[in-house]
C-alpha cells in the first residue's frame, strides 16, 4: 500500500458539512418557555406546545428569524422573499409532536458562502442553505432497578431554536474542514447568533466526506459521519474515515453509503442504524404556522446588524496597523478582543503603538486571561484601562517590567496608573534615589565596575540590571545607563 | 389507486403500529379507498394554480422573544403513564446509549 503522502496523490476527498448552531435567544422557537436549559430541573421549562398538546399553536420567535437572516447576510446568502415551515415526521420520545418544525423546501436563506484561512491560504467554500426548526428533547439511558432498559425524557431542551447550516462539498482535507468550521463558528459569535459551542452542544456538525480517484468526474459513495463533539473530533474523525475510505477503494471494495458514528475514545467510525423508514420523513407545509414572506424592509433591519466580519476586520487590522497576519488573526479571533485593542490604541497612525498594544493584549492580558479562567471574549482589563497603561508605558511612568508586576492586582475598573501608585511602582523620576541605587551596585560589584574601567563595556548591562533590581523594577533603564556611565567615568582613579 | 400490503407495513412501520394480517388487509382496503377518492382531484388541470400551503389569509406572524411561564412540573408530567425524578420515563428507545436522536 502506497504511503499517506503518495495517497493524496491518486484520491481525491470530497467534504461536505452541516452545522446545526443553537441560536442565542431568551425563549424557544415557537412557544415562550425559557430557552435556558443548561441548568434547569427537568421538564420545568415546558407549555403545551412543547408537548404538543391538541391545540396547542406555535407562533414563531421574531429574534430567531432575524438571527437566522443574519447568519444569511454574513454568508452572502440569497434571502428569498417566501418561506415557510414544514413537518418533518418521526416517531421518537425526543419530540412528542410525532414531528419536528423544520424548514424543507423553501429555507430562509438560500446560497452564499464562507470565507476563512486555511494552511495559510484564504479560501472559501460555498453555503447550499441556512435554515430554521426546533432541538429536541434530551433522552437519558439508564437501567431501571429492575433490570430493565428505559429511557428517561427531559423536553426542556425540546423547541430551543435551532440554525442549520448546509455547506457544499467544497472541502478537500480533514484540516480545511476543521478550519472552515472554526472560521464559521467564528462569524456565528461576531454576529452574536450562538455561543458556537460544541462542548456544550451548542454547535454541532455532522460531515459527509467521499473519496474518489483524482480526474473521477463521479462524487464517490457519500459516508455521513455523527457525534463529533470538538474541533479536533471531527478532523479526527474525517482523516480515519478518507484512510478507511482510500483503503477500501485500493483493495477494490466498494465504499457503502451509510451513516456512521464517530467514537471518541477508539478513535474509528462505526455503522450507525441504516433502517431505509429513518429516512422516510413525509415533510409537509406546517399547517399552524403562516408563512413568512421576508421583504426588504425586514431584511434591511437585519443588515443594520451586520458588524464587521472576521475575515475582512482581520485584513483591515493587519493593513491598518502593520500587523502580521498571524497577529491580526490573534487579535481578531474575539470581536470583544479586537474592539478593546482599537479602542485602546485609537485609530490607526504608530505602527510602533500598534504592536506595543498587540503584543500586551496577545502576551499578558491572554496569559492572565487564561489563568483567571476568563471566558475568551473577556480580557482582564477594558479598553480604557489598557490605553492609561499603555500611555504610561509610552510616557515612562511605567517601566514594562513594572507594568507586569503592577497588571494582575489591578483591581476591576481600576486606572493602571492609580494601581502602580498604590503598590509604588510608578517609575523613579527621583535622580537621587537612582543615584543611591547605582552607587550600591557600584560598591556591590566591584570585579564587574574594574571589567569596565578595564574596557569591557558588556560589563555595563549586568550594573544596569543590578540597579534595577535594586528598584524593584521602577528605574527606567535609560535613566539608570546614564547615571551609571557618568558614575563609572567620574569615579574612574 | 390500489395500495400493497408492503405500502400498509412500511406506512404502519413509521407511525409505530403493530398490525396483525386482517387488520393490514382491513387497512389496505380502507386507504385504498381514501387515496382514490383524492385521486378525483386529479382530474382537474392546476397546472396555472400556484401551490397552496395555507388557506388563511395570514402571513409573517411573529412574536417577540420573550420568555412566558411555563406549566407546572406536576401538570407537564400529569399525563405520562411513568415518570421517574421529574422525567417522562419510556420503554428503551433503538439504539440505546449513545444513539442518535438528533433526525436532521
Amino acid at each position: 500500500m502506497p504511503a499517506p503522502n503518495d495517497l493524496l496523490s491518486v484520491f481525491e476527498t470530497v467534504i461536505g458539512l452541516e452545522v446545526h448552531a443553537q441560536l442565542l435567544t431568551k425563549s424557544k422557537m415557537y412557544c415562550g418557555c425559557s430557552a435556558a436549559y443548561a441548568d434547569a430541573e427537568p421538564n420545568t421549562h415546558v407549555c403545551p406546545v412543547c408537548l404538543g398538546l391538541p391545540g396547542a399553536l406555535p407562533v414563531l420567535n421574531r429574534a430567531a428569524i432575524e438571527y437566522c437572516l443574519l447568519t444569511g447576510l454574513a454568508l452572502d446568502a440569497e434571502i428569498p422573499p417566501a418561506c415557510k415551515l414544514d413537518r418533518k415526521n418521526y416517531v421518537y420520545p425526543d419530540l412528542p409532536k410525532g414531528y419536528q418544525i423544520s424548514q424543507y423546501d423553501l429555507p430562509l436563506c438560500v446560497g452564499g458562502w464562507l470565507r476563512f484561512s486555511s494552511g495559510g491560504e484564504e479560501r472559501r467554500a460555498g453555503i447550499t442553505r441556512v435554515h430554521v426548526e426546533e432541538d429536541t428533547g434530551r433522552l437519558v439511558h439508564r437501567v431501571d432497578p429492575g433490570g430493565a432498559e428505559e429511557s428517561l425524557v427531559d423536553l426542556n431542551r425540546s423547541g430551543v431554536p435551532l440554525m442549520e447550516i448546509v455547506g457544499e462539498p467544497d472541502l478537500r482535507s480533514p484540516e480545511e474542514a476543521r478550519d472552515y468550521l472554526i472560521a464559521l463558528r467564528q462569524v456565528l459569535r461576531y454576529i452574536g447568533a450562538s455561543t458556537g459551542s460544541m462542548e456544550d452542544g451548542a454547535f454541532r456538525c455532522d460531515a459527509n466526506v467521499s473519496v474518489r480517484r483524482i480526474g473521477d468526474p463521479e462524487f464517490g459513495a457519500k459516508v455521513e459521519i455523527k457525534n463529533m463533539n470538538s474541533f479536533r473530533a471531527v478532523e479526527r474523525a474525517l482523516r480515519f474515515e478518507q484512510e478507511r475510505q482510500q483503503a477500501a477503494l485500493l483493495a477494490g471494495e466498494t465504499v457503502a453509503q451509510e451513516t456512521r458514528g464517530w467514537i471518541e475514545d477508539r478513535g474509528i467510525t462505526v455503522p450507525q442504524r441504516t433502517k431505509e423508514q429513518a429516512h422516510d420523513y413525509r415533510y409537509f407545509p406546517e399547517p399552524d404556522l403562516p408563512p413568512l414572506a421576508v421583504d426588504e424592509s425586514m431584511v434591511a433591519g437585519v443588515r443594520a446588524r451586520l458588524p464587521e466580519l472576521p475575515a475582512t476586520r482581520r485584513s483591515r487590522i493587519a493593513a491598518d496597523y502593520g500587523l502580521g497576519p498571524n497577529e491580526a488573526a490573534l487579535l481578531t479571533e474575539e470581536r470583544a478582543v479586537a474592539d478593546v485593542f482599537e479602542a485602546a490604541v485609537g485609530p490607526p497612525g504608530d505602527a510602533a503603538s500598534a504592536r506595543v498594544a498587540a503584543n500586551w493584549i496577545m502576551n499578558d492580558l491572554v496569559g492572565l486571561q487564561r489563568q483567571r479562567g476568563l471566558p475568551p471574549e473577556t480580557l482582564p482589563l477594558d479598553a480604557d484601562q489598557l490605553r492609561d497603561l499603555l500611555a504610561a508605558l509610552a510616557a515612562g511612568e511605567l517601566t514594562a517590567r513594572a507594568a507586569k508586576e503592577v497588571l494582575p492586582q489591578i483591581t476591576r475598573g481600576e486606572r493602571p496608573r492609580d494601581a502602580a501608585r498604590r503598590l509604588n511602582l510608578l517609575s523613579l523620576d527621583d535622580d537621587a534615589a537612582v543615584r543611591a541605587a547605582v552607587d550600591e551596585t557600584v560598591a556591590a560589584f566591584p570585579a564587574a565596575v574594574a571589567d569596565y574601567r578595564g574596557g569591557k563595556t558588556a560589563a555595563i548591562g549586568r550594573l544596569i540590571g543590578e540597579t534595577i533590581k535594586r528598584t524593584g523594577g521602577r528605574a527606567r533603564p535609560e535613566t539608570v545607563r546614564a547615571v551609571m556611565e557618568d558614575v563609572l567615568r567620574k569615579d574612574n582613579g | 389507486m390500489s395500495l400493497s400490503i408492503a405500502d400498509v407495513e412500511h406506512v404502519a412501520a413509521l407511525a409505530r403500529l403493530g398490525l396483525g394480517r386482517e387488520e393490514k388487509e382491513r387497512l389496505r382496503e380502507q386507504l385504498s379507498s381514501i387515496l382514490g377518492h383524492i385521486e378525483l382531484l386529479d382530474e382537474i388541470d392546476t397546472a396555472a394554480i400556484p401551490p397552496t400551503a395555507q388557506v388563511i389569509e395570514l402571513a409573517n406572524v411573529l412574536r417577540p422573544d420573550e420568555v412566558c411561564p411555563s406549566l407546572p412540573r406536576a401538570a407537564v408530567l400529569a399525563n405520562a403513564p411513568r415518570q421517574v425524578d421529574g422525567f417522562f420515563a419510556v420503554r428503551a428507545v433503538l439504539g440505546g446509549p449513545g444513539a442518535d436522536t438528533d433526525p436532521s
